[in-house]
């Protein structure tokens, strides 16, 4: 690999501007759910009216928000394989700011709470409650996020196929099914390019569906099938943040060899569990439509057998790359490498109550209670942001000193403070915690998306009030510290 | 009851992720000069749990698809009509028999619902979706007397929380 090239001002300047805006978003989101637990641990009071408006606010800001970090992971390493125009990173950002701003006035003016979800046709349903103005503001600003990012990830597309010269070189088809003995491409752009694919297709199902519900709030005789809507929403929803996880990872892939001066060798194995989730991260979208029932049952159980199996592979490769990668390395854990590591194995133990629920007797007891946020929560709170918190603090730490431009040197490791040690092991047992507290409440059937509870079900969420509190005082000292550092961050 | 084995062995599943990330971070800041040995070592076994794990999935996921609640269902059983509406249930009947196969005619006359039927401790028994232009037919028979409580399971407004309506089962005879 050639020396690293520094990042130009302007990239850079846009990278921080992620990284800090998205850090920043977090920690807020992460107090309005804190906010929504101890409504429902009955701690205080928040009117329902109020609840799903601030429940609106939070799913979609993280959905969008992490979206948002993860591209930038994607931009960052990318940028060491091929040359991408920094100005799409700007056009992007004001996307992604104007739509924030229509989302959040929609909600917080407009008293919008149809859900991030937006299933058809709630939000022509407000029954007073919020305007058609309000839902097209909504509906617009992710119009205009999607937008931003449909445009990033075909800046992404171009500069890999401009280096690759097609998809199937990208992702290593001639090495996995021809024997070519080419070098194999770099992790970074077999993720990339799958991360390309699968969101531009899930992005374009958005934007339809969008469209679509636009259209109608204002020709209601412009009829909309709704359950055409549900799978367009569905299958945007679940592309986007596997494939916001899958940019993340990129993370793990680029840094940890670095940590432990060893390489991550791209086999085989890895390429075809690539190719594979590929595929089968579009297909397996219908397990949110199991207890659909007038969908074609075919579509339910093929969704089974993909979710099993799509999981899987990509995990397994990752997992055990990182562990094989890791052990007996000599490793000298900083802040940013313990969050990767600990990221790995929220994303794979996170995806076990993912996947037992993609089984449709499972599903038909689960589905819609807290054991869905439960599993999301995990994979997500302990695997995404964790990793999305890793590379943050890598892009803090500063250049390294000793091994200034040399990807295959281990990296000058910057020692923990007791304040680092304490904030991650805090956010870790505080995610874990209020995770399981989601499963727990799932498996007593407590719904999922209810303002208020029964009193049977108030000390669930007390208890994961006291884990939501552990978060977010780790997670305040963790964003206070990327903030304050930004202006240090990584030139290289 | 399946809800606690699904928890049960989503927990014994996890602790095995965990144990071995726990077992590696040990170990990791010991140095072992022969990377080579450690990766063949690790990716031989990798590779051989990976076909065990796509094998077994696959299995386990097409030996579960049996008894699927999408029909063909009891042509002779107790029809009732379900429709939801903001912020209640309209319901043809709400009073059954044990044993008494029923069929559920679900829909929508707004927005999209969700039908959960709950026991007497708040278990959830079974559920179905309930959408606008769509009969979903959800069929079931209730082992026991008594209350239960058909609850809203897909977020549909600011009333979500309180949709609940009630429904009787007799005794037989």
């Amino acid at each position: 690999m050639s020396p690293l090239q520094p990042l130009n001002k302007s990239a850079r300047l846009a990278i921080l501007c992620y990284v800090g805006i998205s850090a920043i978003v977090f920690l807020l989101m992460m107090i309005v759910g804190l906010v929504m637990r101890a409504s429902q641990a009955q701690l205080i009071g928040v009117p329902p009216q109020f609840f799903y408006q601030l429940m609106t606010a939070h799913g979609g800001s993280m959905i969008v928000t992490s979206g948002l970090a993860a591209s930038a992971v994607l931009w960052y390493f990318l940028r060491r394989y091929t040359n991408l125009y920094t100005p799409i990173l700007w056009i992007n950002l004001g996307l992604f700011l104007t739509g924030v701003v229509l989302i959040l006035g929609s909600i917080f003016i407009g008293g919008f709470a149809g859900a991030w979800t937006f299933l058809f046709p709630l939000p022509s349903h407000g029954l007073g409650i919020w305007s058609t103005g309000a839902a097209t503001a909504f509906i617009v600003g992710l119009l205009l996020i999607g937008v931003g990012f449909l445009i990033f990830y075909l800046e992404v597309a171009r500069a890999i196929l401009k280096e690759y010269g097609s998809i199937p070189k990208a992702l290593g088809w001639p090495q996995l099914f021809k024997n070519s003995s080419d070098t194999m491409p770099p992790a970074t752009i077999v993720a990339g390019t799958m991360v390309f694919i699968v969101n531009i297709l899930g992005i374009l199902a958005g934007a339809v569906v969008l469209v679509l519900i636009l259209i109608n709030l204002y020709v209601p005789r412009f009829e909309v099938d709704p359950l055409l809507t549900k799978n367009l929403t569905y299958f945007f929803g679940h592309v986007f943040i596997n494939a916001t996880i899958y940019q993340a990872v990129i993370a793990v892939y680029e840094l940890l060899p670095q940590y432990t001066g060893r390489t991550w060798k791209v086999n085989k194995v890895f390429l075809a569990a690539w190719t594979a989730s590929s595929l089968m991260v579009m297909a397996v979208y219908p397990h949110h439509l199991m207890m659909d029932f007038a969908m074609p049952s075919w579509m339910a159980i093929s969704a089974q057998i993909f979710s099993y199996a799509n999981g899987i592979p990509l995990i397994i490769v990752t997992a055990w790359g990182a562990l094989t990668i890791v052990h007996r390395s000599g490793i000298k854990w900083d802040a940013a490498s313990l969050l990767l590591m600990i990221a790995i194995f929220g994303w794979s133990a996170g995806v076990i109550p993912a996947i037992i629920d993609a089984t449709v007797a499972v599903n038909k007891v689960m589905h819609n209670t807290l054991w869905v946020p439960g599993h999301f929560h995990f994979y997500l709170l302990t695997g995404l942001v964790a990793m999305l918190l890793g590379f943050m603090i890598y892009m803090i730490n500063g250049d390294d000193q000793s091994a200034p431009i040399n990807p295959n040197k281990p990296i000058d490791v910057k020692p923990m403070t007791a304040a680092d040690t304490s904030a991650i092991w805090v956010y870790t047992l505080g995610s874990i915690g209020f995770s399981m507290m989601f499963l727990i409440s799932g498996t007593a059937s407590v719904p999922r998306r209810w303002a208020e509870h029964f009193p049977e079900w108030i000390v669930y969420s007390q208890v994961a009030t006291v884990f939501g509190s552990f978060i977010v005082l780790a997670m305040l000292i963790l964003v206070i510290k990327i903030v304050i550092r930004l202006p240090k961050a990584r030139t290289l | 009851m399946i809800h606690e084995n699904v928890l049960l062995l989503s927990l014994v599943l996890m602790a095995g992720v965990l144990f071995a990330f726990v077992y590696v971070f040990i170990h990791s800041t010991k140095l072992e000069q022969d990377y080579a040995s450690i990766a063949k070592n690790s990716y031989s076994k990798r590779d051989k749990l990976f076909g065990f794990i796509i094998i077994a999935g696959v299995l386990i996921a097409i030996g579960t698809t049996r008894g699927l609640p999408y029909g063909p269902h009891n042509a002779n059983a107790k029809q009732i009509d379900v429709i939801g509406k903001q912020w209640y249930w309209e319901i043809s009947d709400t009073t059954a028999t044990v044993n008494q196969p029923i069929i559920f005619n679900v829909g929508s006359a707004d927005v999209n619902h969700g039908l959960g039927i709950y026991d007497k401790d708040l278990r959830l028994l079974t559920q179905v979706q309930a959408m606008p232009d769509y009969t979903n037919k959800l069929a079931y028979t209730f082992k026991e007397a008594g209350e239960y409580k058909l609850m809203c399971m897909e977020y549909c407004g600011l009333v979500h929380h309180s949709m609940i309506s009630t429904f009787t089962v007799n005794d037989e005879g």
